[in-house]
C-alpha cells in the first residue's frame, strides 16, 4: 500500500481551550451508532458547540474567524478516555490535518497516527504563546514540520516539538499505517504463535 | 516499534464493524478467527431485548457484527448463546482471559484483563483491523510503574476506592506511557473480581495497561472455566503461569506506595475520575488550586456539576443510582450490596437501576435470590449490558439529573444527557446514596 509521506502540514490554526478533553466530548457516544466512519465530521465537539435546542455556543469552531483552519491546538492530555477511533476520525473528517497540544492520551495518539494525523507536543509556555497568537490573529500561517521537528508560527517563531520518534518517522516515510509491514511477517507470526504455550498446535 | 502477537482478541458492536469494512476493502482474511471472540454490550437494551430492537441503528450494528462473525468464522456470544455480556466481564468468566497472554480489544477498559497477569490493552478500530488480519499489533514498549498498596482496607472500603484514590493522587495523565503493576499486601488480599475493578480503571489514570501478578487466587478462579485448560494441559499451564510473575527483585521504571489504611470511601466531585475526594471531605474551590490552569479546570467542573466549592459532598441530592458496568457489574458486587440492602428502601426521589454485567452474572445472582433483594428495595433489576455507563442504549440520564454510579467515567454528558452529572463511587456507596437520596457515607448508612 502506498501511503502519503507526511513531511509537513501548513495551514491556519484554531485553539480549543481546556485540559483533559476526553473523547466523549470530542464525539458523544450517540454518534457511535454507525457501522462506518462517514459523516462524523459534522458532530465534532457536538455537545459543547451546540445547546440542546441547536443554538450555537461561543466555541471557537463556531466562530467564522477560524473557519478553514486545518491545525487543531489543544491543551494537556487531549483525547483521554474512550479508545473510540471515531474521535480522530471526526477530527480528520472535519478537515484537520494535524494537532498540537501539551500532551495527548496514549490510545488517541496511536489512533491518530494510524490515520496519518500528526500529534505533536509543545512545552506549555510555547503552546500558550501559539494559542494566544492564532486566537489574536487567525490568519497566522502555522507549519508542523515533521522533518525539522519544529512548529513554525508565521515568519518569526520556530518552536521545537516533541513526538514519539517512531511515529514521527513513520509519518515522514509514509509507513504510518502498519498493516503492510504486519502482513509481510505472516510466516514469522505463525512460527511465533506455534511456540507459545497457550496456543494449541492446529 | 515492536510487533506484538495478540493471544486473545475480543470485539463488540461499536468499534469493530468498521474494521471488518476495512478488511473487505483490502480483500483480507481474518488470520486466526479462533482467537477472536465477539459479544454485544454497548447498545443492547436492558429491558426489552426482543429482536429487532426498537432502535434501528442499534439493530443495524448488531446485525453487522453477527454477519461479520459468520462471514469470517468468529465465535459470537450473542443473547441466544446465553453467554452475552460486557466484553470485559465475559472474557474472564469464560476462562478466555488467562495469565501470560496478550489481550486486545477495541475498548479502553481492556486493561481489566490484566488482573490475571495478562498484558491487556485497548486499541482503536484500525488496530482491530490489524489484529484481525495479522493477529498482531505494532507497538512501542511501555514503561512499568509499580503501584504498591500495603496494609488492610477499612470497613466499607473496596477496590473501587483504591483505584479512585490512586487516580486522584497520580492524576488522570500520570500513567501515560506506563503500565501499572499493582502489588503489595492489600492487592494480594483482593479477590479476582476486585482485582478486575482495580485494573479496569487504569486507563482513567492514563495507563493503557493494568496488571497484577498471577497467584493462587488467580489459579483458583481459572479452574474449571469453560475455556480454561483441563487435565494435563492445566498442570502445564500452571507451571507456565507461575513462571511469568515478576521476581521479587524486579526493576521498575517507577515505584509509588500507598497505605491501605489511608483510603476512605471515595467519590468524584468533578468531570474526570481524578477529581475525587473522600466522602468526608469538602468539594474543593477554584481558589485552592495551585495555578491558573488548574483554577479554570476546577471552576469548569464545579460549574458543570452545579456543586458549590467548599461544601461537604455528603448530603448532595441524587436523582439516579446505577449499579453495573465492567468496573462493578460482577456477582460479588451484587452480593455485597444485597447483603447490606436487605430490609432497606430506595428513597422515593431516586430512580435506581441494577444491571448485571453478563447473563452468567444475572442468572447466578437470580439463583441466589439477589434480584429479589434489589427489587424489594426499589431497584429495577435489568438484563445485562453497558447500560447507563455510556447510555448508548435507552438507559439515560434526563436533563441535569445527578447519578450516583458504580461505573468508571464522569465525563460531561457521559451518561446520555449533555447536561447529566455523574458521581463515581463503589457499588455499596451507590446503594447508600440510593437509600438516603443523597451522597452518604456507606459506613454510616449500613453501620459498617
Ligand atoms: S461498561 Fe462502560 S466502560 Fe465498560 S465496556 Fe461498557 S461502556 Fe465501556
Amino acid at each position: 500500500m502506498a501511503l502519503a509521506k507526511i513531511e509537513r502540514v501548513t495551514g491556519r490554526a484554531v485553539h480549543v481551550p481546556g485540559e483533559d478533553i476526553d473523547t466523549d466530548r470530542i464525539i458523544p457516544a450517540r454518534y457511535l451508532k454507525c457501522v462506518t466512519f462517514d459523516g462524523l465530521g459534522e458532530h465534532l465537539f457536538k455537545d459543547v458547540r451546540f445547546g440542546q435546542d441547536g443554538s450555537k455556543s461561543d466555541h471557537p469552531l463556531n466562530d467564522p474567524k477560524y473557519a478553514g483552519a486545518t491545525i487543531l491546538v489543544a491543551g494537556r492530555n487531549f483525547g483521554c478516555g474512550s479508545s473510540r477511533e471515531h474521535a480522530p476520525q471526526s477530527i480528520a473528517k472535519y478537515g484537520f490535518k494535524a494537532m498540537i497540544a501539551e500532551s495527548f492520551a496514549e490510545i488517541f495518539f496511536g489512533n491518530s497516527t494510524a490515520l496519518g494525523l500528526p500529534c505533536v507536543s509543545l512545552k506549555r509556555a510555547e503552546l500558550d504563546e501559539l494559542a494566544a497568537r492564532v486566537t489574536r490573529d487567525p490568519q497566522t500561517v502555522v507549519t508542523v514540520d515533521l522533518a525539522a521537528g519544529v512548529v513554525r508560527v508565521g515568519d518569526e517563531r520556530t518552536l521545537p516539538f516533541e513526538m514519539k520518534p517512531g511515529a514521527q518517522e513513520a509519518l515522514q516515510h509514509g509507513s504510518w499505517d502498519p498493516i503492510g509491514q504486519l502482513l509481510e511477517g505472516k510466516e514469522q507470526i505463525r512460527k511465533v504463535a506455534a511456540s507459545l504455550p497457550y496456543i494449541e498446535p492446529r | 516499534e515492536t510487533q506484538l502477537l495478540i493471544g486473545l482478541h475480543l470485539i463488540h458492536e461499536v468499534t469493530s464493524p468498521q474494521a471488518f469494512g476495512m478488511l473487505r476493502d483490502l480483500g483480507l482474511e481474518v488470520m486466526m478467527p479462533e482467537r477472536t471472540f465477539a459479544t454485544v454490550d454497548h447498545i443492547i437494551p436492558t429491558d426489552d431485548r426482543k429482536r429487532p430492537f426498537q432502535d434501528n441503528l442499534a439493530e443495524g450494528m448488531v446485525k453487522a457484527l453477527k454477519d461479520a462473525c459468520q462471514e469470517f468464522g468468529i465465535t459470537f456470544f450473542d443473547v441466544e448463546s446465553g453467554k452475552q455480556g460486557i466484553v470485559h466481564i465475559i472474557g474472564p468468566e469464560l476462562g478466555l482471559t488467562q495469565p501470560g497472554i496478550t489481550v486486545a480489544c477495541g475498548d479502553s477498559h481492556t486493561s481489566t484483563h490484566g488482573a490475571f497477569g495478562a498484558i491487556a490493552m485497548g486499541i482503536g478500530t484500525t488496530q482491530v483491523r490489524d489484529v484481525l488480519a495479522t493477529q498482531c499489533l505494532a507497538l512501542a514498549r511501555l514503561k512499568v510503574r509499580r503501584v504498591e498498596v500495603n496494609g488492610k482496607l477499612g470497613p466499607g472500603v473496596y477496590a473501587k476506592d483504591i483505584i479512585l484514590h490512586v487516580i486522584r493522587k497520580l492524576g488522570v495523565f500520570g500513567g501515560t506511557g506506563y503500565a501499572y503493576e499493582y502489588a503489595g499486601t492489600a492487592i494480594e488480599a483482593l479477590t479476582m473480581e476486585e482485582r478486575m475493578t482495580l485494573c479496569n480503571m487504569s486507563i482513567e489514570g492514563g495507563a493503557r495497561v493494568g496488571y497484577v501478578n498471577p497467584d493462587e487466587t488467580t489459579f483458583a478462579y481459572m479452574k474449571g472455566r469453560p475455556y480454561a485448560p483441563q487435565g494435563e494441559a492445566w498442570d502445564k499451564a500452571l507451571t507456565y503461569w507461575r513462571s511469568i510473575a515478576s521476581d521479587a527483585d524486579a526493576m521498575y521504571d517507577d515505584v509509588v506506595r500507598f497505605d491501605a489504611e489511608e483510603i476512605a470511601p471515595t467519590v468524584t466531585w468533578g468531570i474526570n475520575p481524578g477529581q475525587a475526594i473522600s466522602v468526608k471531605e469538602r468539594v474543593p474551590t477554584a481558589e485552592d488550586a495551585p495555578n491558573e490552569s488548574e483554577r479554570s479546570l476546577v471552576q469548569e467542573a464545579l460549574d458543570y456539576m452545579k456543586l458549590p466549592g467548599g461544601k461537604p459532598i455528603e448530603g448532595t441530592p441524587i436523582q439516579v443510582a446505577f449499579i453495573g458496568s465492567c468496573t462493578n457489574g460482577r456477582l460479588s458486587d451484587f452480593r455485597e450490596v444485597a447483603r447490606l440492602l436487605k430490609g432497606k428502601k430506595v428513597a422515593p426521589s431516586v430512580r435506581a437501576l441494577a444491571v448485571p454485567g453478563s447473563m452468567d452474572v444475572a442468572r447466578a445472582a437470580e439463583a441466589e435470590g439477589l434480584d429479589q433483594v434489589f427489587r424489594d428495595a426499589g431497584f429495577e433489576w435489568r438484563e445485562p449490558g453497558c447500560s447507563m455507563c455510556l447510555a448508548m442504549n435507552p438507559d439515560k440520564l434526563v436533563g441535569a439529573e445527578l447519578c450516583a454510579s458504580s461505573s468508571n467515567r464522569n465525563f460531561k454528558g457521559r451518561q446520555g444527557s449533555a447536561t447529566g452529572r455523574t458521581i463515581l463511587m463503589s457499588p455499596v456507596m451507590v446503594a447508600a446514596a440510593a437509600v438516603r437520596g443523597v451522597i452518604a457515607d456507606a459506613r454510616d448508612v449500613f453501620a459498617l
